[in-house]
């Protein structure tokens, strides 16, 4: 019974998003059925759920990054160039796939240690280190690229669009991703060093953990995240497409999902299953929207006030579990 | 030899803050080391325990020639610490945090069975039975985070256990607790080092004392053949006639008063305050002693009740209302709520009166004020340029101490005013109080040192509860307060 009751307590940090997205599905759905649609209909569950597949896998990536008390901002910028190195490595055709997925793995794990090296060897914020890494990348494309470029074999594309029932591949790539990188937070010394870092920066390297390693580690794993939806990314255009991250915003956004499901962006507490429910949120949201046809704008509004809202809440039940 | 130091000496931007020091430990020995402000103590602990690398000297580990490299090597030794500020994730687990960097894995995942066992095995092992290993540490008491700590060493096999300053968060009733383990750790032939300035702890514990100051070896004793006379002297280099200062010859006129105040953790004060008079205000942690200074503060405000001063109402609805009234807070906290910790220490001493007075106004007689109070109050640094966080503990003190006195406050509040600072350091704060306090202010303090509350009182209120459980006058007796503080005697 106790081991049940601390259970619910280990996840009750995560626990009020998958609240609110429960909250906004109902509401948004009563919205939707009165405007005379259905937000359940299987074309809306699938735009749904393929809408949350690609922040997903960024924002899996960027938990890490924000556990250990960092942050990625070129994610969006490793998107568009992976996006791009996948295409043009496949040129249409089957075979070349392998090198193309290695290719994309390597070129980001790259990234993930440049970011990570500029962040500890160099001792640059990480808000800086990041920005600037992604804005080299950012020259780099757009004096290489004016628009899409490469081509993605049929067979590939069906990642992008076939699905089992209602729920597309890509989704549950998501979901393995976001499994492994669940298992890697609360099962592995890894893991466990990652939330140690982000909690208290000395009292991990005092204690031992080789600190360095694991935000080096951390900037790794968020990075090839953004190679993943790169890939992805890539399959569902058919192409590669130099602008296709940082339009998506999938920097701020990732940023933000994770931020949605608890996680503190000063580090040392949260985890995968909260982004995963701040994904889910923030494609209801869009959904919902679309569903309605409400003014893009106003939907931005609504997301902000979604955000700032969710951090107050957050902030509020910290402050009255006593807790700094 | 466990542990043997030799000749090691060490600089800081050019400073040199340790001379050839020596230190040897043996197994199952509790060697004791004190020094004053700056001594070296703290840097010659960082340097057995690896987190600071020595210029020059040597280290040797049961007779084998070593040098960590880091604290990971020296953890890896053998040679765990447990620091003055505690080394845990709040958010964490007790055994998360005692395996943190060592967790036990099998084919690449973190044991937890393995890990909550042996948790539970050392626990067990001190004692500790009834704390879960499941437990988030950030809601453990400080006692009980302290333990974690200690268990976190002996996770690591530790044969040499250095605490620094073990006692100085701990209510009385908990060193008691501390003394126990400390000796059930002796027995099992662990060697410790033991950094505190209380000097009755180094009584009670020690085997033999070294003594450090300024950087170099005094003298090494055995705590048998010593006194704490000798050992002060050796300290301060004088002989110390009296400790305390002498108590308010005539009572002041009331200058504060508190009725029927009360808050989430307040309930019932009925306080006064007077000019001229030290008020001590004893009883356990968390009895509320802290909560009465930050409602007076206005930090968490009383929402009941009425405080008057001077004679006349006044709602203190925020520290900046405080400061405005004339009342100046010593938190007991002071690294987290005292310093900014990376900024000069001239700006240090002078945040009160920059956030209180007009920008506009007079910035260089203001800084000159303040260079006259740090003169005056004999802080040693570098400069007053240098960032604060190099101070030492006291030092750190006594600029807050002059940011306070830039204000001219009516009213003091300090919570533990000697915590974690140095017999010579702690003269000075006791006679800065009694002269703050004879030249018109009322002094409220706060002591969890029973020699303190009594030696610095003209009269004592102690708390229980969150209520005031009763007031004793000047020459009280320690049975009475901790009677009164634990509820076990009536009020007189």
């Amino acid at each position: 019974m106790t081991l049940l009751r601390q259970r619910l307590a280990a996840i009750d940090s995560t626990r009020g998003v998958w609240v609110a997205l429960v909250i906004t599905l109902t509401v948004g759905g009563v919205l939707v059925y009165a405007d005379g649609g259905s937000l359940f209909h299987q074309s809306s569950i699938v735009s749904m759920l393929q809408r949350a597949a690609g922040l997903g896998i960024v924002a899996i990536g960027q938990t890490f990054a924000i556990l250990a008390g960092s942050l990625d901002l070129s994610v969006a910028y490793v998107i568009s160039l992976t996006s791009l190195i996948a295409a043009e490595t496949m040129a249409g055709s089957e075979g070349n796939v392998p090198v193309a997925i290695a290719a994309v793995l390597a070129v980001s794990a790259g990234i993930g240690l440049a970011n990570g090296l500029l962040i500890t060897k160099l001792r640059i914020n990480a808000f800086i280190a990041t920005l600037g890494v992604g804005l080299l990348i950012k020259g780099y494309l757009e004096q290489g690229y004016a628009g899409p470029a490469g081509s993605v074999p049929t067979s590939v594309q069906r990642l992008g669009y076939d699905r089992i029932g209602p729920v597309p591949l890509s989704f549950l790539l998501m979901a393995a991703v976001a499994v492994a990188a669940w298992v890697v937070l609360q099962r592995t010394r890894f893991g466990h060093h990652t939330i140690a870092v982000g909690g208290d920066l000395d009292v991990a390297r005092l204690s031992g953990v080789r600190t360095d390693r694991v935000l080096i580690g951390t900037h790794i794993i968020c990075s090839i995240c953004a190679g993943i939806t790169g890939l992805y990314l890539a399959s569902r255009l058919g192409a590669g497409a130099p602008r296709v991250g940082s339009e998506g915003g999938y920097d701020l956004e990732s940023i933000a999902a994770v931020v949605l499901g608890g996680t503190v962006l000063a580090g040392g507490r949260g985890g995968v299953a909260g982004t995963v429910g701040g994904v889910a949120l923030l494609a209801a949201i869009d959904t919902i929207f679309n569903q309605l046809a409400v003014d893009p704008f106003f939907k931005q509004v609504v997301r902000g006030v979604v955000i700032i809202a969710a951090v107050a809440i957050y902030a509020l039940r910290r402050r009255k579990a006593g807790r700094p | 030899m466990l542990l043997e130091l030799s000749e090691v000496s060490k600089s800081f931007f050019g400073v040199r803050v340790l001379h050839e020091v020596g230190l040897s430990l043996q197994a199952g020995e509790v060697h004791a080391v004190v020094g004053e402000n700056g001594a070296g103590k703290s840097t010659l602990m960082k340097i057995a325990s690896g987190a600071y690398q020595p210029d020059a000297g040597a280290i040797r580990l049961a007779g084998q020639a070593v040098s960590f490299r880091g604290p990971r090597e020296a953890q890896a030794a053998g040679v765990g610490i447990i620091h003055q500020e505690f080394n845990l994730l709040p958010e964490r687990t007790v055994a998360q945090n005692v395996f943190l960097g060592h967790e036990p894995s099998r084919r690449g995942f973190v044991d937890r069975g393995a890990m909550h066992a042996r948790t539970a095995e050392l626990l067990a092992s001190i004692g500790a039975d009834g704390l879960s290993p499941d437990a988030t540490v950030g809601r453990l008491g400080v006692a009980q985070q302290q333990i974690v700590e200690i268990v976190k060493a002996l996770a690591l096999d530790a044969r040499v256990l250095i605490m620094d300053e073990p006692t100085a968060s701990l209510a009385d009733h908990e060193v008691q607790v501390l003394y126990a383990l400390v000796r059930k750790l002796q027995q099992r032939g662990i060697g410790i080092v033991y950094v505190s300035h209380r000097l009755a702890e180094v009584f009670d514990l020690s085997n033999r004392i070294t003594v450090l100051k300024d950087g170099r070896l005094v003298t090494t004793l055995d705590t048998a053949q010593a006194t704490p006379e000798a050992l002060v002297r050796h300290m301060v280099g004088r002989e110390l006639a009296h400790y305390y200062p002498p108590r308010a010859t005539q009572a002041g006129t009331e200058r504060l008063s508190v009725s029927g105040g009360g808050n989430a953790k307040l309930r019932g004060i009925e306080l006064r305050l007077c000019s001229g008079e030290v008020t001590g205000i004893g009883g356990l942690q968390g009895s509320g002693r802290s909560a009465l200074a930050r409602a007076l503060f206005g930090a968490q405000p009383f929402t009941s009740g009425q405080v008057l001063l001077d004679g006349r109402p006044i709602r203190l609805r925020s520290p900046r209302s405080a400061v405005r009234a004339g009342i100046a807070y010593v938190t007991e906290d002071r690294k987290a709520e005292g310093l900014t910790p990376r900024q000069s220490l001239l700006d240090n001493a002078l945040l009160a009166t920059r956030a209180v007075r007009p920008q506009w106004l007079g910035q260089r007689a203001r800084a000159a004020n303040a260079r006259q109070l740090l003169a005056g109050i004999e802080v040693h640094a570098a400069g007053e340029d240098q960032e604060i966080r190099y101070l030492s503990g006291g030092n750190q003190q006594k600029v807050i101490l002059a940011r306070w006195l830039a204000m001219t406050p009516r009213v003091l509040l300090f919570d533990e005013p000697t915590r974690g600072i140095d017999v010579g350091a702690k003269a000075a704060v006791h006679d800065l109080i009694r002269r703050l306090a004879s030249d018109g202010a009322a002094v409220l303090m706060i002591s969890s040192e029973l020699p303190e509350l009594l030696g610095m009182s003209d009269r004592i209120v102690v708390m229980r509860d969150g209520a005031i459980a009763g007031e004793l006058p000047a020459g009280a007796s320690e049975e009475d307060v901790v009677g009164l503080a634990t509820g076990t005697r009536a009020a007189p």
